[in-house]
């Protein structure tokens, strides 16, 4: 690791001064992802403005069906909130298929949005959900946070906050884990609302999570794994490496689709 | 047996100190003004090296020395060798290209020592070495050995024309032929055996200190074999004399076989001690370990097995293109020869073998001897060819085992090896009935209701342990003799030390060897200390590997306890006034048989040291040494069946049994050697399920070089093992014993691979068998 300042941040705007009087800072919460990247030295920030202290950002609300979780949630807490798991058990089965015990106690959802890996589990949901993104700035609709591999619209010194989204009728996640990393090769997220059905897809595609709008209109009339027997997605648009060709993600897509309609 | 004695599942002496983080690894070795390393490597496969700046380097914070291969060769340091000659067909010796510790002229792989930084801290000496300029000038590289040895491939070594090591035979070349072409039925099968990266949980790491007041090093590494790594730097490196360079191995997380070979970064860091004047350490991060810890296998084989009408088995032809990486290591010119192919009689009574194999450089890290080195790779292509020989003349797998099984002993193949002793039906048996092989065809068809197809393979694999004979490996053109050391030091008190010249890093060394004085003298195991690791120390050593230490290393402390013993009855036998021959030890008493006569334990001791009533002529003292050099390999053999479920939309293998007999010969620690046998089949199912090395075949960068890319098994990839034991003793050692370090990641990937093929009704599939290899193979 190179050398670099830390700096405990109080409240989300003392966060957001320090980013703005860093040369170049970044926010680090869980460090889940930052902290290997540094240890590599494929990253080298002067300044590491930590989140994870910053009240504001923890916690999950469940209203009715309005839930609202803090940017500083660990996959942890949402794995195991009984609160969540009764209005949508896809996300706290999701949180929970996270990586291992260690990282789950330690990385948070806003890190895990923020970054934006294409193969991280969380960015399926939001999308699938609904979700809208609160930032320190702004808020975002999923559909506009999420803008390719590894990006976002989150500026520099922008701060995700919390998510927020309305609990579906019915959902599930399911996921084929690269056997290696166990991030996501292929992982489905089917939400059933009262405005249709989401699909929303991460790990295969090339440029990051999309959602499969074809599927979603098939189970929209007939919300059953038998309904999505004739697609297929475009493996032309799938992410081919040393784990799976483009070819293997789209069969693994359909079959985790197929799976998550049917444990929904 | 005892409750501490051989044969008890004594809880591990060791485990103490490891579990509650109390272990002492090299890294955790701390002398007064120690300083960091960093080592300076190659980004790049094949390149010429055009200049070194390392200006600014050395202006960098913290930086004491930056260190080039120049400098280090001014001073005279040798290259590194391979210590097993090996000669071609046609009579030539093999190969060898240079080794510079440090490279000068040339870099041929990815992670290729150029340069040392030494510094105040980790941190800054890796900050320098990021600024040490070196001017590269980029070669075609070639990453695979078939590719390798094709015409225009890139030339790697001046001295190995066409990338060829050596051409290699053993065996009948004429007989097999013929035996293939009078055969009834011939079985073809092409084989890959997958590169691994050993991946030991303790990276490698070394210390270097050289004292000038006394001009003497020590050197505290991460070594299977510490007297050999003291052994081959005085006297092929010139670090320093023996008697000059102590080298002392703490504890040791895991080697694997990695950890045998003396790597460059020993030899740079003790050199850089004296150069700088302070002692300088290094530990490798992951990277560096994936990167330049010696692999293992990397085959590519044809085989032809022929049989007659009545499905005997009556030759085999065996072809071998084996990929040795961009430098010969210490052992590695033995792994794809002599343990390899004189291990590919298996089980059967095969009248003619020939075996041919090419070893060859390529511009990727050095592989070497890796569990099992060599074993492994006959075990897997000859029990995938029985296995699809089976399938294509349409008998049971089981049944054409058992019906070429070798059944008398000793047994002389026609490839080298005289097995000694074995009941190769009596594993078979065990498995099968362990596995309930008769009532799998219910269970296939019950998993067939649930979507899955099940599968169902077997594996009879027989090693060689126990290595080696030294006039017999001499005469194979190994270097080295390949007897152990050990020393048994009773002290006044009674309480007894064993020094040995095995390792142990993982084994538990420290209860088994125990167990064996606590079975002999009737002493507490917790008076008992193992004392390993050290040359200053421990007398001599061969060090820890090929599954030697039980039946080598044990051995040599028999001799020693044997020596021990005779001197404590004569000592008894005069101060009890007895005969010599009327003295038995028992439960910590030395006694007069048949009477109450008897002196505790502790009283001989003493009186051994005390020398005030000792025999006449007799030296005061009781403590022995010996050497014990085998007079054969020991044959560890059995049979290991594995079923699966593969789900046919994801290709996803789950292992949802395995089943495990072996005969080890006696056992020492039955709780030990399961647990050997447990993590040798972690090691297989690795193989044959997760663990695939892949370097871009253009670059030649390692695309697997972390946890990320490269899939090592996790608790949730392997099943709860059925492990037993048949057991036919050795007839060779003082014990009885054969070796199991090994066998479980010998014997498993083929039974791994015959069940998986079996459940998808496709042979044609390579390990590592990921779910899309047999995604592929189910739906073409
Ligand atoms: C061994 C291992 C296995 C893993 N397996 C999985 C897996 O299976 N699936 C999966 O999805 N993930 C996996 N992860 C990643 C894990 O989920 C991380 O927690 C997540 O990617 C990042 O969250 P973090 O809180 O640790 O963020 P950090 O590492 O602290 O930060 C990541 C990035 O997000 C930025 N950031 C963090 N918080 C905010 C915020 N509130 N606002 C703006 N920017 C912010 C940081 O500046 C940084 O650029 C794994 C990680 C490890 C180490």
């Amino acid at each position: 690791m190179y050398e670099t300042n830390y700096h405990r941040a109080g409240s989300v705007d003392e966060a957001a001064k320090l980013m703005d009087s860093a040369e170049s800072g970044k926010f680090v919460a869980g460090g889940q992802t930052l902290i290997p990247t540094m240890k590599q030295r494929l990253a080298a920030p002067d300044s590491l403005i930590d989140l994870r202290h910053i009240a504001d950002l923890k916690g999950i609300s469940v209203n009715g069906k309005d839930v609202r979780i803090g940017a500083g949630t660990t996959h942890y807490e949402v794995a195991s909130s009984a609160d969540l798991a009764a209005v949508c058990p896809g996300i706290t089965s999701l949180a929970g298929h996270i990586g291992d015990p260690h990282v789950r106690h330690m990385g948070t959802i806003g890190g895990s949005i923020a970054n934006n890996d294409p193969a991280a589990d969380y960015p399926s949901a939001m999308l699938a959900l609904g979700a809208t993104i609160h930032t320190s700035k702004r808020d975002i609709a999923a559909a506009d946070f999420f803008t390719g591999m590894f990006e976002t619209a989150l500026e520099d010194d922008e701060i995700v906050t919390a998510v927020s989204f309305t609990a579906p009728d019915a959902c599930a996640y399911s996921k084929f884990p690269n056997p290696a990393s166990r991030y996501a090769m292929a992982g489905v997220f089917v939400a059933k609302g009262g405005d249709g059905v989401r699909v929303a897809v991460t790990g295969a595609g090339m440029d990051g999570v999309f959602r499969w709008e074809a599927a979603e209109q098939a189970l929209g009339s007939n919300f059953s794994a038998g309904a999505l027997d004739g697609l297929s997605v475009d493996a032309g648009d799938m992410l081919s490496d040393i784990h799976g060709t483009a070819e293997y993600r789209a069969n693994l897509v359909k079959v985790m689709a197929k799976r998550a309609v049917a444990a929904a | 047996m005892g409750i501490e004695g051989i044969g008890a599942r004594v809880a591990r002496k060791e485990d103490k100190r490891f579990i509650t983080g109390k272990g002492r690894y090299t890294d955790d070795m701390v002398v007064a003004g120690m300083k960091h390393a960093a080592f300076v490597r190659s980004p790049h496969a094949h390149a010429a090296i055009k200049g070194i700046n390392t200006d600014a380097a050395a202006k960098m914070p913290g930086v004491i020395a930056v260190l080039t291969g120049d400098e280090l060769a001014a001073d005279g340091i040798g290259s590194l060798i391979c210590g097993w000659m090996i000669h071609s067909k046609d009579g030539s010796p093999m190969n060898m290209g240079d080794w510079r510790p440090l490279a000068q002229t040339k870099v041929r792989y990815v992670g290729d020592a150029v340069a040392i930084v030494v510094a105040e801290t980790k941190n800054q000496a890796r900050d320098a070495a990021e600024a040490v300029e070196v001017d590269y000038e980029q070669l075609p590289a070639v990453t695979e050995a078939v590719a390798a040895l094709k015409d225009g491939a890139p030339q790697i070594h001046d001295n190995a024309p066409g990338n060829l090591i050596y051409d290699w035979e053993i065996g009948d070349g004429a007989a097999a032929d013929e035996a293939i072409s009078n055969a009834a039925h011939v079985t073809r099968v092409e084989i890959l055996n997958n590169r691994l990266v050993p991946n030991a949980m303790e990276p490698r790491a070394t210390l270097g200190q050289y004292d000038e007041a006394e001009d003497h090093y020590t050197c505290w590494t991460t070594s299977q074999n510490p007297h050999v790594a003291r052994l081959v730097m005085s006297a092929f490196y010139s670090v320093a004399p023996e008697n000059k360079l102590r080298v002392i191995a703490p504890d040791v997380g895991g080697g694997f076989g990695s950890k045998i070979y003396i790597y460059p970064e020993e030899i740079v860091c003790l050199w850089a001690s004296k150069k700088t004047g302070v002692p300088v350490k290094w530990v490798a991060d992951r990277t560096e370990s994936f990167l330049t810890d010696a692999h293992g296998r990397d085959h590519v084989t044809t085989v032809e097995m022929a049989f007659d009408a009545d499905n005997r088995m009556t030759g085999l032809k065996v072809d071998t293109i084996a990929n040795l990486g961009a430098y010969m290591s210490l052992f590695s010119s033995a792994v794809p020869t002599y343990l390899y192919a004189t291990l590919l009689s298996g089980q059967y009574t095969i009248p003619a073998i020939h075996c041919n194999v090419r070893t060859v450089y390529t511009n990727t890290a050095p592989v070497d001897a890796y569990r099992g080195a060599g074993r492994p790779e006959a075990t897997y292509l000859l029990e995938r060819t029985v296995e699809t020989a089976a399938r294509e003349l349409g008998v049971s797998p089981a049944e054409l085992r058992r019906k070429n099984f070798i059944r008398e002993f000793p047994y002389q193949t026609p490839v080298i090896m005289n097995y000694d002793a074995g009941d190769y039906e009596a594993s078979l048996n065990a498995a099968m009935k362990t596995a309930d092989y008769a009532g799998f065809p219910a269970r296939k068809a019950e998993a067939e209701k649930r979507g899955k197809k099940r599968g169902i393979g077997m594996s009879c694999y027989i090693e060689a342990c126990g290595i080696a004979p030294s006039q017999a490996v001499g005469s194979l053109g190994a270097g080295v003799g390949l007897w152990e050391s050990a020393e048994v030091r009773v002290n006044a008190v009674g309480t007894v030390e064993v020094l040995t010249g095995s390792h142990s890093h993982g084994q538990g060394h420290e209860t088994t060897f125990a167990q064996l004085v606590a079975d002999r003298f009737g002493v507490p195991l917790d008076s008992v200390s193992i004392v390993h690791g050290d040359t200053d120390k421990v007398q001599m050593g061969m060090g820890t590997y090929g599954s030697r230490s039980g039946a080598v290393g044990m051995s040599a402390i028999v001799k020693a306890l044997d020596k021990v013993e005779k001197k404590a009855k004569m000592i008894a036998a005069h101060l009890l006034e007895a005969d010599e021959t009327d003295i038995v030890i028992e439960n910590g008493q030395v006694k007069v048989a048949g009477t109450d006569k008897a002196l505790g334990w502790h009283e001989v001791a003493l009186n051994a040291y005390t020398a005030h009533n000792l025999p006449a002529g007799m030296e005061p003292g009781l403590k022995e040494g010996a050497f014990y050099d085998p007079s054969n390999f020991t044959f560890p053999a059995g049979c290991y069946i594995c079923e699966v479920e593969v789900d046919p939309d994801t290709g996803k293998t789950e292992i949802v049994q395995f089943v495990a007999a072996d005969d080890f010969g006696n056992i020492i620690n039955p709780m030990i050697v399961e647990g050997q046998v447990h993590g040798g089949i972690g090691q297989g199912i690795g193989q044959a399920l997760l663990e695939g090395t892949s370097y871009d075949p253009e670059t030649g960068q390692l695309l697997t070089a972390s946890y990320m890319d490269y899939t090592m098994p996790r608790a949730d990839d392997v099943p709860s093992y059925k492990v037993s034991h048949t057991v036919t003793p050795c007839p060779s050692n003082p014990l009885g014993i054969k070796g199991c370090g090994e066998a479980g990641a010998i014997g498993s990937p083929p039974a791994v691979i015959n069940a998986i093929t079996d459940a998808i009704g496709n042979n044609n599939l390579t390990m590592p068998a990921t779910p899309q290899k047999v995604w592929k193979a189910m739906h073409g």
